[in-house]
């Protein structure tokens, strides 16, 4: 092992062997990227199927902390990135990951986190297969932040977008809702909980497949990160020009997420989650799309949560009382409103 | 020909005043006409006035408001023969609605006679009946309200076309033979309407559609039936508003001549009167010492309450629980049928939901401006002649629209908090209607500084659509305002000390304000002095549970030992966290919470208000009792220590902590605190008085709906001079004229 240290320092990022030996024993080892060139050269019989398109994102990820209960800023980052590939009907294939390290972060933490994301990888199916690091000095950046891309391909015939969604379309999620974000806040406070609550964190690729092979006619799907489920359907309504209802005995929630939120006066709405997406589906698809994501582990708490409608343009929610409240998109943090 | 021409402006259309000018005429032999217009009303007569201008302005018609009678010469062609009511004259006649009114002693006459009117519920006539909740769109015409679906029988018709009839033109006017009918439904049947008396004497509770909205009804002399309607409305403790006549109230309240004069007005609001005499169940209103009490205000409450029924009644808004009053039948049906034994259905549809208005004597004030009160304008002060046309969209929660054109205000109804979808719709109808109303294309559009209210947003995307200038006013800053227009103080009248107390707003630094003094005018404004901040733990949640303002208030005074001993059952080590990491726990200023943390030490609804303000309002009744017994002079009163522009609250609750401690009653406890605000914020506005930086004190804000705190205010301010809101609520429901006035007062500056 040529590594010896156990921090990074700046010299780790000064373009030498320290660096060269950083690379490698962190990073290229375990993900083992195709080739020793600076790009990854990748086969593309996926894309010659007809009618097939190539998806293509990029997310940069920063959490605080960087472990916490259920993952890690890997998993995140490797989850986050086929999530947002896959609510756009693509099968994830293949991803970069990039990384700004602070100067003195453990060794032994990047090779955590480096671990959780080949794992997570190839759990997930998809080659991690080019990348970058760099250093920075003490303060320009909080740990790690990581920054994946993601290539997929959306075969033919699948076409997801919110715009597609219509009065009558049910919405479908598939697990209880703010566990991450819940999670987060509780690492982050160091909030004495009575009991443990892990996030969500999960890549929905295989899900999604399966989602569309049962329902083929599915309009959309969102991942439901920051702004949680609310954001989400906010957005859906806005681009589809029609209201979304949902019904709040329906939703899916976690007593001790509900305790949490209730003591902090969090709406989980709004929580982030980093494994949880909502799909619309025509109403005659809902129970095979329900059937298909139950049979999988990360989607087995799935549920319908309400369905698109016509007469109004907004996300509703209707009460325990029977009452309909408006459920808005937040300009930031939830600030207090009641005079 | 020589003649005269009289102008009469004011509420002068719509209320029986040109049949009142014609009689006035024949009355005098005068010959000419009169007629409706854009600016009012005019009259042309020939000859000489024999005292018709006096006459206009002392014999008006009852729901008449005569601001100015201006007399001319005016020359005649030819000279007219007799006196005509001719056609309304000129693009906007007839554009004006006035509010709905209580029945009148001429049309109860008809009701409790002989004639085709007996026990007629839906009689009406110029001086009385429903106007706005009938009105689907101008002008005014009863083919553009809810009463067309109903033809005129010639009876009918021969009064509505006589001038000398106190039915000229009423547009609702309806008998037995054309107009709606009522009728009770219990369980999907129909039965005659007076067996509802039986429903109501069996302890049942009965949905009654009226005039805004539906009630739900129940005998208020039976504790069975009043604890049965709270439990199926799921509404433990807000208190019901009661329906009685005059006679009845008496037996059950302390009634002044001023509060008798509240009761009889045409607007019929909801009274708050003092319990005194015979004890209606607790439950009616628990732990309150005043009860809100209204009289009949539709033929259908006079026939419900006296032939039919027997009073006093609980009469509640038919709603679920967080929605507005339902309106519908068919949604009443469907909505309250798990409420109620029986509906008290009519066929007459209502195009509007109008709540019950709510008032109060001593001090005078509007608590909720409602039905009876809207649509009606009100002056703006001097200086603001040349405003340019403003829309203000208010706050989110008592939300009300207020327009400005020509120098006036239109503030509309209280509409309730803007996340409920009916109400967000009915927002939106208010939005149009009183665009429509006042002909009104406003030039700048002015929001609260909060970003995430309903309203805000609204007006800022009306903004960028239409292209107008968006104006954002911070809440006590609109709060202020809304106080000085109310008081008619002039565009540039001079700074002002606003004492302004209130659940919350957000201000300029990002922190949450509402125990403020603000030295300010239309143009802009100084904090010079505020509550000492303190976490709002769970942000709204606080507002829910009165424990985390104590628990907060009580730690930062050294006293967690006394938080820990009252609050056993609160999640108080994650509280505690949340505050210190600053999880959902925004800084605030506000008074209002200021109040819970103290109702809260006293035992009241610690851990949780059944309905906003529960605990403030608990603790005021608590306070009055000890201010009752003449304690104030001996009771004194906690201080905030100063420093700088902070009210210290520390020391303050040392002193509350001493006094539980020495077992004091909780009433002086209460009134303490209350005599501790008062005078904390006097004295500050005192001296920016003295300094010269002001010159006078406004109190606004929703906790000065509190009574005793106004008086106790007034006391220490001794002879400063004082604005205070007498004719529009303190609270969000005035909010919107602040920030119109302040959009308007910037653009004139621009
Ligand atoms: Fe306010
Ligand atoms: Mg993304
Ligand atoms: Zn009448
Ligand atoms: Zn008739």
């Amino acid at each position: 092992m040529a590594l010896r240290d156990e921090r990074v320092t700046l010299a780790h990022g000064g373009g030498g062997k320290a660096m060269r030996d950083l690379i490698e024993e962190v990073f290229t080892s375990v993900f083992a990227p195709p080739g020793m060139e600076d790009q990854a050269r990748l086969q593309a019989e996926a894309l010659a199927e007809p009618g097939a398109r190539l998806a293509f994102t990029t997310d940069s990820y920063v959490v605080t902390p960087i472990e916490f209960p259920g993952g890690d800023i890997g998993k995140i980052a490797v989850c986050g990135t086929v999530n947002d590939l896959a609510v756009g009907g693509a099968t994830p294939l293949w991803l970069s990951a990039a990384f700004i390290i602070e100067e003195g972060t453990e060794i032994a933490l990047l090779r955590r986190i480096v671990a959780t994301m080949a794992r997570e990888a190839e759990a997930a199916g998809v080659k991690i297969v080019t990348g970058d690091t760099k250093v920075v000095g003490r303060g320009a950046c909080d740990g790690v932040f990581v920054t994946t891309a993601g290539v997929g391909v959306i075969p033919g015939g699948v076409e997801m977008a919110a715009g597609r969604v219509a009065p009558g379309d049910v919405a479908i999620v598939n697990g209880v809702l703010g566990d991450h974000g819940a999670t987060i806040l509780a690492a982050r406070g160091d909030l004495a909980l009575s009991s443990a609550i892990e996030s969500d964190c999960a890549a929905l690729g295989h899900l999604m497949v399966d989602v569309l092979t049962v329902a083929p006619g599915a309009k959309a799907a969102r991942d439901l990160t920051r702004g949680g489920l609310a954001s989400a359907l906010n957005e859906i309504a806005e681009a589809a020009g029609c209201g979304i209802e949902i019904e709040e005995d329906a939703l899916p929630l976690r007593t001790e997420v509900v305790g949490m939120c209730e003591i902090l006066g969090l709406d989980p709405l709004y929580l982030a989650n980093e494994g949880r997406l909502v799909v619309f589906v025509p109403e005659a698809e809902a129970e095979a799309a329900l059937a298909a994501m139950r049979a999988r582990p990360e989607g087995s708490g799935a549920v319908i949560v309400g369905r698109a409608v016509g007469g109004h343009k907004q996300v509703r929610m209707t009460t325990a009382f029977g009452g309909q409240r408006i459920v808005d998109m937040l300009v930031g943090e939830q600030l207090p409103r009641i005079c | 020909m020589q003649g005269f021409e009289i102008r009469v402006r004011g509420q002068v259309q719509g209320v029986g005043f040109r049949p009142f000018i014609w009689r006035l005429a024949q009355e005098r032999g005068l010959s000419g006409h009169v007629l409706n217009d854009p600016e009012g009303v005019l009259i042309r007569v020939a000859g000489a006035l024999d005292g018709l201008a006096e006459a206009i302005s002392d014999e008006a018609p009852p729901l008449a408001r005569v601001d100015a009678v201006e007399v001319s010469e005016f020359v005649f062609d030819t000279a007219p023969e007799g006196f005509a009511i001719v056609a309304s004259q000129g693009a906007g006649a007839e554009t004006r609605v006035t509010p709905d009114a209580a029945t009148c002693p001429d049309c109860l006459a008809e009701i409790r006679g002989d004639g085709r009117r007996r026990h007629y519920a839906f009689t009406n006539c110029t001086h009385c009946g429903p106007r706005f909740t009938i009105l689907h769109a101008l002008p005014y015409d009863r083919a553009q309200t809810t009463m067309a679906p109903f033809e005129m029988c010639p009876a009918c018709r021969a009064e509505y076309e006589n001038p000398a009839d106190r039915r000229f033109h009423a547009q609702p006017i309806a008998c037995p033979e054309c107009g709606p009918r009522v009728w009770l439904e219990v369980d999907g049947e129909e039965r005659p309407a007076e067996e509802v008396g039986a429903v109501l004497q069996g302890a049942g509770i009965v949905a009654v559609k009226g005039l805004g909205g539906f009630h739900l009804a129940c005998d208020a002399t039976n504790a069975e039936a009043v604890a049965l309607l709270r439990e199926r409305k799921r509404r433990p403790a807000k208190p019901f508003a009661l329906m009685g006549e005059i006679e009845t109230i008496r037996r059950y309240a302390q009634v002044s001549e001023a509060e008798v004069e509240l009761l009889r007005d045409p607007a019929a609001p909801i009274v708050l009167l003092q319990k005194a005499g015979e004890a209606l169940p607790e439950a009616v209103a628990p732990g309150q010492d005043s009860l809100g009490w209204m009289l009949p205000y539709t033929p259908l409450h006079h026939l419900l309450l006296r032939e039919w029924g027997k009073g006093p009644l609980v009469m509640t808004s038919g709603n679920l629980s967080g929605e507005p009053q339902v309106i519908g039948n068919g949604e009443a049906r469907e909505k309250l049928a798990g409420f109620v034994d029986a509906f008290l259905m009519h066929d007459r549809d209502i195009a509007r939901r109008l709540d019950d208005s709510v008032v109060r004597a001593d001090p005078p004030m509007v608590l909720r401006r409602a039905r009876g009160q809207v649509p009606g304008t009100l002056p703006l002060p001097e200086g603001f002649e040349g405003a340019p046309q403003v829309v203000g969209y208010c706050g989110q929660m008592k939300a009300a629209i207020c327009l400005i054109k020509n120098g006036q205000a239109l503030l509309g109804h209280h509409l309730g908090e803007l996340d409920e979808a009916l109400t967000w719709e009915a927002f939106e109808q208010a939005d149009a209607d009183y665009a429509a109303l006042f002909d009104h294309r406003p030039e700048v559009v002015a929001v609260d500084l909060h970003p995430d209210f309903r309203a805000s947003r609204h007006g800022a995307e009306r903004a960028a659509r239409d292209g107008l200038r968006l104006v954002e006013v911070q809440h006590h800053h609109a709060h202020l305002a809304a106080c000085m227009a109310e008081n008619g103080w002039p565009l540039e009248g001079g700074k002002v000390a606003g004492i302004v107390l209130d659940g919350l707003g957000l201000g300029p630094d990002g922190t949450v304000w509402g125990g403020e003094l603000l030295l300010g005018d239309y143009h802009g404004f100084a904090r010079r002095g505020w509550l000492e901040p303190a976490p709002l733990i769970g942000g709204d949640r606080a507002q829910a549970e009165p424990w985390r303002n104590a628990l907060v208030r009580l730690d930062a005074a050294g006293l967690e030992g006394l938080a820990d001993s009252l609050f056993p059952e609160a999640p108080r080590d994650l509280a505690r966290q949340a505050a210190a990491k600053g999880i959902n726990a925004p800084l605030s200023s506000s008074a209002g919470r200021l109040f819970d943390a103290v109702a809260a030490c006293l035992g009241i609804c610690p851990m949780r208000q059944s309905y906003e303000g529960e605990a403030a309002m608990r603790l005021e009744a608590l306070a009055s009792r000890a201010l009752a017994h003449g304690e104030l002079a001996e009771a004194g009163a906690y201080a905030f220590s100063d420093a700088g522009d902070l009210l210290k609250t520390a020391p303050f609750f040392q002193a509350l902590a001493a006094d539980l401690e020495a077992g004091v009653a909780p009433e002086t406890i209460a009134l303490r605190f209350h005599a501790a605000l008062a005078q904390g914020f006097a004295r500050r506005a005192r001296s920016l008085i003295e300094s010269g930086d002001a010159k006078a004190v406004a109190l606004t804000g929703g906790v000065y709906q509190n009574a005793l705190l106004h008086r106790l205010t007034c006391a220490a301010l001794g002879d400063l001079p004082v604005l205070s809101h007498r004719t529009l609520p303190a609270n969000d429901g005035s909010l919107a004229l602040g920030q119109a006035v302040i959009a308007a007062a910037q653009s004139e500056r621009d």
